[in-house]
């Protein structure tokens, strides 16, 4: 997994409420047996007409945005789906990091196993944040992890709160499988109980 | 001993190792796989040269793109992309010797209607699957939820998930429910309540007379839609009704073994004095009859209501109502029951069981649809057999109901029921986001006879004036 430090980069305002991942990756683009390649369909709804054409309202169609790194968005960021291919696609598309008021659950850890930052913070911070992810592409937003802050362009500092154990994955690109096959003798411990206990699972 | 939430008991009993952080292994018992969530994490196995931990904990079977029409055994009848996934899990499925039912299989179904309806699921498991409404085993008092396919190949290597433990929400109906009104109408007034981020750090157990009047059908509709709440999962303590619903299933312990389940399975309940981060109580008489009118299932009202307006609500929900309205191309004021419906969907995993269908007919029996098009699409090829033997495929036919086979079909419209733009449906499914059932597809959630209703009389209906 890519590792997340720090990073500086234009942040894309999206002050919906409820962005959901159906929105995020329609259904049509799920059928694929990859993890790549999803970035060019991220927000497809909302981003193209039928025929493939921009729509120009949408914010990374805007050429303030066609680069962030960073989106801000409203509550509850990727409420619906379990589908990993929300992440893949926002990664693909190049955003490292996305801000909200919440985020739903699957959705949350979803990103941390594929390099993306989720940062929730309160309202008054969220909203501070997204005046300066309007002010565009000449407005730089910095993400420092190891010391959990966002800072805008103007130097205005956020603190936030992440679980110790995922920050320390995404600091070391750390793969969760290879971590927890470590404790295989925990798992094999346990199993053997289990079977004791409840032979009918 | 410190009293305990089922959530705790369940958690306690399933905790392989846990780090001084908090940060635990759960070990888990039963994991679910279908053909859209899982290729990248077998193709991940192959690459790593690792196996199926417990491949007899390991369910597979096909169902979110599969055709619903008949011949679809055949690969040519399936669009290329969807044929691919489908061979993909056959072949995964073989390679690393899970269970596996084929769509040639009268068994194969939704993935949620196929693991209680085959004893998969069992009171007090740990359920996964790379499915968001894995939610509904948690009628059965196991702990179930969707994960993401990052997770799914961790738990196909190592049977564990790396979880730390949510908060307990208790959500009480309390009381009877009115006559007309059902499971999906109480877990739809809930999120009402609570609003889609309102379980968000949660698990939740729903109880209350209300909760243990339903079937066990009835509580799978509840707890399927913990996940649109937000909730990591839903639960509902086992009961009687529990243990008669699993006894006998093909994959159900039996003889001793299921007296040994059985004795443990009856202490699975919260204690009187468990500790609760948050109570939601709602008189189950105050619950009617709801449609949403949205795109997000918080968007609900009872039938009897009016299209709200944007000014209605508060803060960034201001823009997303008046998004919701122009997508569903709805006025402010308007009654709800005079929204005409072009299409009636009847099924999912939320509402593709046997009783649902029960309730659908009980409405539609000797009347004709006057919507564009209806479709009943079961959950499981056993709940289709057993509706035809019931005589409900008849009464649904005769109604002028499209038949089909078993799967997802048009609640996620990867296959290709799906709807047109702007063609608007009564769908007993579980999303009404935009673009759900189809482009620019209008969605309004109901219950099974609520549609049922709609389709009769081509609008958004009270299902208690046909009753």
């Amino acid at each position: 997994m890519d590792k997340f430090e720090t990073l500086t980069g234009i942040a894309a305002p999206m002050p919906l409420v409820n962005i959901d991942t159906d929105m995020i990756i329609p259904k049509q683009f799920l059928k694929t047996i990859k993890r790549s390649g999803l970035g060019a369909n991220l927000f497809d709804e909302m981003r193209f007409d039928r025929q493939g054409n921009e729509i120009p309202d949408f914010v990374l169609n805007q050429d303030a945005y066609r680069s962030a790194e960073i989106l801000v968005a409203g509550d509850n960021f990727g409420c619906g789906s379990s589908r990993e291919h929300a992440p893949w696609a926002i990664k693909d598309f190049g955003i490292r990091c996305v801000i909200s008021t919440s985020f739903a659950d699957i959705f949350y850890n979803n990103c941390f196993k594929n390099g993306i930052l989720p940062i929730a913070l309160p309202q008054e911070a969220v909203d501070v944040l997204m005046k300066d992810a309007e002010k565009g592409a000449n407005a730089r937003m910095t993400i420092d992890l190891e010391n959990q802050t966002v800072t805008t362009s103007d130097g205005e500092s956020f603190s936030f709160e992440v679980d110790a154990f995922k920050k320390h994955c995404l600091l070391e690109g750390l793969d969760d499988i290879g971590l927890t096959m470590e404790k295989a003798a925990s798992i094999d411990t346990f199993e053997a109980q289990a079977s004791q206990a409840r032979p009918w699972v | 001993m410190s009293p305990k939430t089922l959530y705790d008991k369940i958690w306690d009993a399933h905790v392989a190792h846990e780090a001084d952080d908090g940060t635990c292994l759960l070990y888990i018992d039963r994991h679910l796989v279908h053909e859209v969530t899982s290729p990248q994490a077998f193709e991940g196995l192959r690459i790593a040269g690792r196996k199926v931990r417990a491949p007899e904990k390991t369910i597979a079977v096909p169902d979110h793109n599969v055709p619903t029409t008949a011949g679809r055994e055949d690969p040519k009848n399936m669009t290329e992309d969807s044929a691919i996934q489908v061979a993909a899990l056959d072949k995964n499925a073989k390679d690393f010797g899970i269970h596996y039912y084929p769509v040639s299989d009268v068994r194969q179904g939704i993935v949620h209607i196929v693991g209680p309806e085959q004893g998969w699921t069992l009171p007090g498991m740990t359920v996964v699957c790379g499915d968001s409404h894995t939610a509904t085993h948690g009628a059965f008092g196991a702990l179930a939820h969707g994960i993401g396919t990052s997770e799914v190949e961790h738990v196909l290597a190592t049977q564990t998930l790396i979880q730390k433990k949510s908060k307990n929400m208790k959500v009480e109906i309390t009381g009877k429910l009115r006559p007309g009104v059902t499971a999906k109408d109480i877990t739809l007034s809930v999120i009402g309540e609570t609003g889609t981020a309102g379980g968000t750090g949660y698990v939740i157990e729903y109880c209350g007379e209300a909760i243990r009047d339903l079937s066990m059908e009835g509580r799978m509709t509840v707890c399927n839609m913990a996940i649109e709440g937000g909730a990591r999962a839903g639960l509902i303590a086992p009961d009687e009704k529990t243990f008669e619903y699993v006894k006998g299933r093909p994959h159900a312990p039996k003889g001793a073994q299921f007296e040994a389940a059985l004795a443990w399975w009856k202490t699975l309940f919260s204690d009187d004095d468990a500790y609760w981060d948050k109570v939601i109580t709602i008189k189950g008489e105050d619950i009617a009859p709801v449609v949403t009118w949205g795109t997000s299932p918080e968007d609900v009202l009872p039938i009897t209501a009016n299209v709200p307006s944007a000014d209605d609500f508060e803060g960034g929900k201001v823009g997303a109502a008046q998004r919701s309205l122009d997508y569903m191309g709805l006025t402010p004021g308007t009654p709800l029951s005079d929204i005409e419906i072009d299409t009636v969907f009847i099924g999912s995993c939320t509402n593709g069981r046997i009783e649902d269908l029960r309730a659908a007919a009980e409405i539609l029996k000797g009347k004709k649809i006057k919507v564009k098009r209806a479709m009943v699409v079961p959950g499981s090829g056993l709940v289709r057999a057993q509706a035809e033997e019931e005589g409900l495929a008849d009464i649904f036919k005769e109604a002028g109901f499209e038949w089909r086979l078993a799967g997802c079909s048009m609640c996620l419209a990867m296959n290709p029921d799906q709807l047109a733009e702007d063609e608007r449906c009564a769908s007993t499914s579980n999303r009404n986001f935009e673009g759900r059932q189809g482009y620019k597809g209008r969605t309004h959630l109901v219950s099974p006879g609520m549609a049922a209703a709609a389709a009769i009389t081509g609008k958004l209906t009270d299902v208690r004036e046909l009753m």
